[in-house]
């Protein structure tokens, strides 16, 4: 199976009521690659993400995950290697950094009961490789320096690196980046970028939803845009940002006055449309 | 009056451990499933019943006379019973209201704690009256000046204490103790780190109805007497405390019993009214410390949940 695709969904639905949230989305993702996942605001990729993850039952529809079809649980398919961070932070605010990653471990450790009450030598050895494992994703993300601190006294974009890091902890094989780099300024936005090129270097593969289309198309392989449920376009970030149906998704059909708005989305240089 | 004022706060002591043994198990149901148990307090007396239970049939006539031997016997025999009634009540009665409003549990916990005191009434020989409960323990007292202590209260303090310290480290430091605290905190993103919620739940109940098991069994070794109602008398007080130290906070849970323990005997030397008013300042102080800290002693001043 090591030919399958590290992700696949094939023609996802979600109906909510009389709403329909997703219609007919399909997505790959290649071993190693960055996807990109964008979109106006309610046009689902959350959603996306929550069917994947086994947080909704879609409607219809498949995710396989390396060729094996992912159970319905959001347990078990973290345990199948599906791992994510969320839009708004999700830590456990109470615990500590480590602790945090250490929660991220779960699934890969293994403790009996007996063993945990008495702490016995299994109990110890385990505990100990948990920890190792926990302060290397630490230092990997840049936050060994905090590892004893609350979560909820981080700053936020160690938070967001924190989550990255609790996620990385379930030994993924895919990772979902749900808007990574929100709130975050220039430097942070760029840190973000480069610990995800790390992150994909270790043979991870990552989904990235975020609405700063300038950080997604220097950064993915490939992009799929999303708008109203419906897949509207899938390609390379050149493909995509020339697409005019983009273009119109996010500004609707352009007058001349948002012209300069629409050459920042199209050639990616934020700094041109105010400036002149 | 010195003398009886440190009789009553050796008793104090001793009342509040095992107080404590009951309020751990309310505390960490309550920081899982944000479920008041009312029916916890059930789940000790089946306890000491099954204690009785396996003196009565299962020990051999010789095996009685052996504390050493009869006696863990019949905490083991306790332990389970109080676990197969805990994790019946939850599979059953709690489970299905997971998503229901919070008063709808409630209301079957109290249902739970009437049908257990009832049951047992009922159903084991002779329970309709008060049972004597066999003294498998060391006879001698212990007596330290003014002081006497039965040796059932040392033992009684001695476990409540060891394993209010394992329960502790459990918590804080094992997987499943994470896991614990991760879904009290935040169950659905717990439920996404891998965390199986029906497992943790089952678990905490299960760590309640063990702790609740060996403090039935040793009430009845400490007192030689019980009924359908232990569970309801000292379950109270056992919620008191619970919600004195903090709900959810394992620590608030046993300096919670201890502070019950000694205001409820000194106050029955101290103050009028003598035991028959142990439950106004058991509320006095109740309320007291409610208005000046809401959260009691050692509650988390924001509970966070999503």
């Amino acid at each position: 199976m090591s030919s399958a695709p590290a992700l696949q969904a094939r023609e996802v639905s979600m109906v909510f009521g009389g709403l329909r949230a997703l219609n007919n989305v399909s997505l790959e993702l290649a071993k190693g690659q960055i996807v990109g996942l964008i979109g106006p605001n309610g046009a689902g990729k959350t959603t996306f993400f929550n069917c994947l993850t086994g947080l909704y039952t879609p409607t219809s529809g498949q995710v396989l995950l390396g060729g094996t079809q992912l159970p319905g649980d959001p347990a078990e398919v973290t345990t199948a290697g599906l791992a994510r961070t969320f839009q708004n932070i999700r830590l456990f605010p109470s615990m500590t950094v480590l602790e945090n990653v250490l929660i991220g471990r779960h699934v890969r450790m293994k403790q009996g009961p007996l063993s945990s009450l008495l702490h016995g030598p299994a109990f110890q050895r385990g505990e100990r490789a948990a920890r190792e494992r926990a302060r290397e994703l630490l230092d990997f993300v840049g936050l060994s320096r905090v590892e004893d601190e609350l979560s909820r006294n981080l700053p936020y974009g160690d938070q967001r690196r924190l989550e990255i890091a609790r996620a990385l902890a379930t030994d993924p094989s895919v990772l979902l980046l749900d808007e990574p780099t929100a709130g975050m300024n220039p430097q942070e936005t760029e840190a973000a970028r480069q610990l995800i090129f790390r992150i994909r270097d270790t043979g991870i593969s990552v989904v990235v939803i975020e609405h700063d289309t300038k950080f997604i198309f220097t950064l993915c392989d490939r992009v799929t845009v999303l708008v109203q449920g419906e897949l509207l376009v899938e390609g390379t970030p050149e493909e995509v940002r020339g697409d005019p149906r983009v273009v119109e998704a996010y500004l609707g059909k352009p007058p001349e006055e948002v012209q300069a708005v629409v050459e920042e989305i199209t050639h990616g240089s934020a700094e041109g449309a105010s400036g002149e | 009056m010195f003398a009886t004022l440190m009789q009553q706060i050796a008793n104090g002591i001793v009342f509040g451990a095992l107080i404590a043994l009951v309020a751990l198990g309310y505390t960490m149901v309550y920081g899982i499933v944000q479920l008041i148990n009312f029916a916890h307090g059930e789940v000790f007396m089946v306890g000491a019943f099954g204690g009785l239970a396996t003196y009565t049939w299962v020990l051999p006539a010789d095996v009685k006379q052996i504390w050493y031997v009869a006696l863990p016997l019949m905490v083991l025999g306790g332990v389970v019973v109080s676990v197969l009634i805990s994790l019946a009540m939850e599979r059953i009665a709690y489970r299905p209201l997971r998503n229901a409003p919070r008063l709808a549990p409630l209301i079957t916990a109290l249902g739970v704690s009437v049908f257990l005191q009832e049951a047992v009434r009922l159903f084991y020989p002779n329970a309709t009256s008060a049972q004597p409960f066999p003294a498998t323990f060391i006879t001698t007292p212990l007596v330290i000046g003014p002081v006497t202590v039965p040796a059932s209260g040392i033992l009684l303090v001695a476990v409540s204490i060891v394993l209010a310290i394992l329960l502790q480290a459990y918590v804080n430091r094992s997987r499943m103790g994470r896991a614990m605290r991760a879904t009290a905190q935040d169950p659905d993103t717990a439920r996404l780190m891998g965390i199986n919620p029906d497992r943790v739940i089952v678990v905490t109940f299960a760590i309640g109805a063990v702790l609740a098991g060996v403090g039935g069994v040793l009430y009845g070794v400490y007192i030689n007497n019980i009924d359908n109602q232990i569970g309801f008398q000292n379950g109270v007080f056992a919620f008191t405390a619970a919600v004195l130290g903090g709900i959810g906070s394992i620590r608030g849970a046993v300096i919670g019993s201890f502070v019950i323990g000694l205001v409820k005997n000194l106050a029955d030397v101290l103050l009028p009214g003598g035991t028959a008013y142990d439950y106004v300042w058991i509320f006095v102080l109740l309320i007291v410390v409610l208005v000046f800290a809401p959260q009691g002693l050692f509650g988390e001043a924001e509970r966070v949940r999503a």
